[in-house]
């Protein structure tokens, strides 16, 4: 529960203040939100296994979003910051989707 | 296809551990040690729950308000350029025009100025000969008595080409300005210039180098002598400022016109 709620005050808040992304920060924020979410999803999932523990989902949150930047970084400096992104979004995605699925089995029993 | 399922395992192997790892802490771990780090967990959870709920929504709103182009593809972004620098050329070459149109105004203005100016300063050169305005200047004044109604008119004709000769720029005999068409005609002691009559002394006053002027009325066998000749006395008054006040009338011309390949 109070993750669910943290995470609506945090859209709240942002809502609310409304902030301008900085510029260096803008190739990076939206790679580290995908792996944010898809460290939450394996939260979840996890949760639902029964499997929960917050330091390895802390540790995995924040290592995830480390990493997909770090990426992002590297592939910018290679000259090839587009196409790591994409993979960075696509392996990502495949991983929610996975999650997503397991959850779905676990909520629904299909 | 090696990498496929590498991947999908990674999301599993962060809770791996954790299964592990939580299952001895949630299991077996002590009672009191549980509610402090439960609360720690909790808190950090929320903590970044709250930063990804906010992250999310900070970039879902700088992807909306950056008018799409922050989120649009390269190849959008390639064809936006595309399509601003063909905009570009355009107005540029608009400007050009426009600039050229501008150019060509101005020096108009400025050619049209010049030429009003030059043809102000014709008409007025034209119009002291043509006699139609006043002239004043430096000149002579020759004073012609006849007392013995000698002096005829080929005395009168003869001062005035000479005058004309040395120079004379605008020229009246009494009150008859002399133009490219005067005639003297009459008979001595009756003159008549352009139709006027003249009676005796004649007065003609004449604009031009007065020095000029004076000598070449004065020359041997000249006006002077021809009027002394003729029982008459010529008297010749150089002065400053000479006023021809007579004025011509201008008769349009009803043949002659301007030659057409005749340019300025």
């Amino acid at each position: 529960m109070i993750p669910a709620f943290a995470l609506l005050i945090g859209v709240i808040l942002g809502l609310v203040l409304d902030p301008t992304v900085p510029l260096w920060l803008q190739p990076y924020l939206p790679i580290a939100v995908v792996a944010a979410l898809d460290a939450v999803f394996g939260g979840v999932r996890a949760w639902l296994d029964g499997l929960f523990d917050a330091k390895v989902f802390v540790v995995s949150f924040v290592s995830n979003v480390l990493v997909a930047a770090l990426i992002v970084f590297l592939g910018d400096k290679l000259g090839v910051g587009g196409q790591l992104s994409t993979a960075v979004v696509v392996v990502l995605g495949i991983r929610i989707f996975g999650n997503a699925a397991a959850i779905r089995r676990h909520v629904f029993r299909a | 296809m090696p990498e496929r399922p590498e991947q999908p395992e990674q999301p599993e192997q962060p809770e791996e551990p954790g299964e592990h790892a939580a299952r001895p802490a949630d299991s077996e771990a002590a009672a009191p040690q549980q509610p402090t780090s439960n609360r720690r967990a909790g808190m950090l959870i929320g903590l970044l729950c709250l930063l990804l709920g906010f992250a999310l929504v900070v970039q879902v709103r700088s992807t909306t308000d950056a008018s799409g182009l922050g989120a649009a593809r390269q190849e959008d972004l390639v064809s936006i350029l595309d399509d601003l620098s063909a905009r570009e050329d355009r107005l540029r070459q608009d400007i050009a025009t426009q600039e050229e149109l501008r150019d060509r105004l101005v020096s108009g203005d400025d050619q049209s100025d010049t030429a009003l100016a030059e043809a102000l300063l014709r008409e007025q050169q034209l119009a002291i000969l043509a006699g139609t305005v006043a002239a004043e200047g430096p000149g002579i004044e020759l004073t012609v008595s006849d007392p013995g109604a000698e002096v005829g008119p080929e005395v009168l004709l003869n001062a005035i080409q000479e005058l004309r000769a040395a120079g004379a720029e605008a020229m009246q005999v009494g009150d008859v300005r002399i133009g490219v068409s005067s005639a003297v005609t009459g008979r001595a002691g009756l003159l008549v210039i352009d139709g006027i009559e003249l009676t005796a002394p004649y007065t003609i006053r004449a604009i031009g180098d007065p020095q000029t002027l004076e000598i070449a009325l004065n020359i041997p066998g000249g006006v002077v002598n021809a009027v002394s000749r003729a029982g008459g006395e010529a008297t010749i008054e150089q002065q400053d400022a000479v006023v021809v006040s007579a004025l011509r009338p201008v008769d349009d011309p009803e043949y002659a016109r301007p030659a057409e390949d005749e340019e300025d």
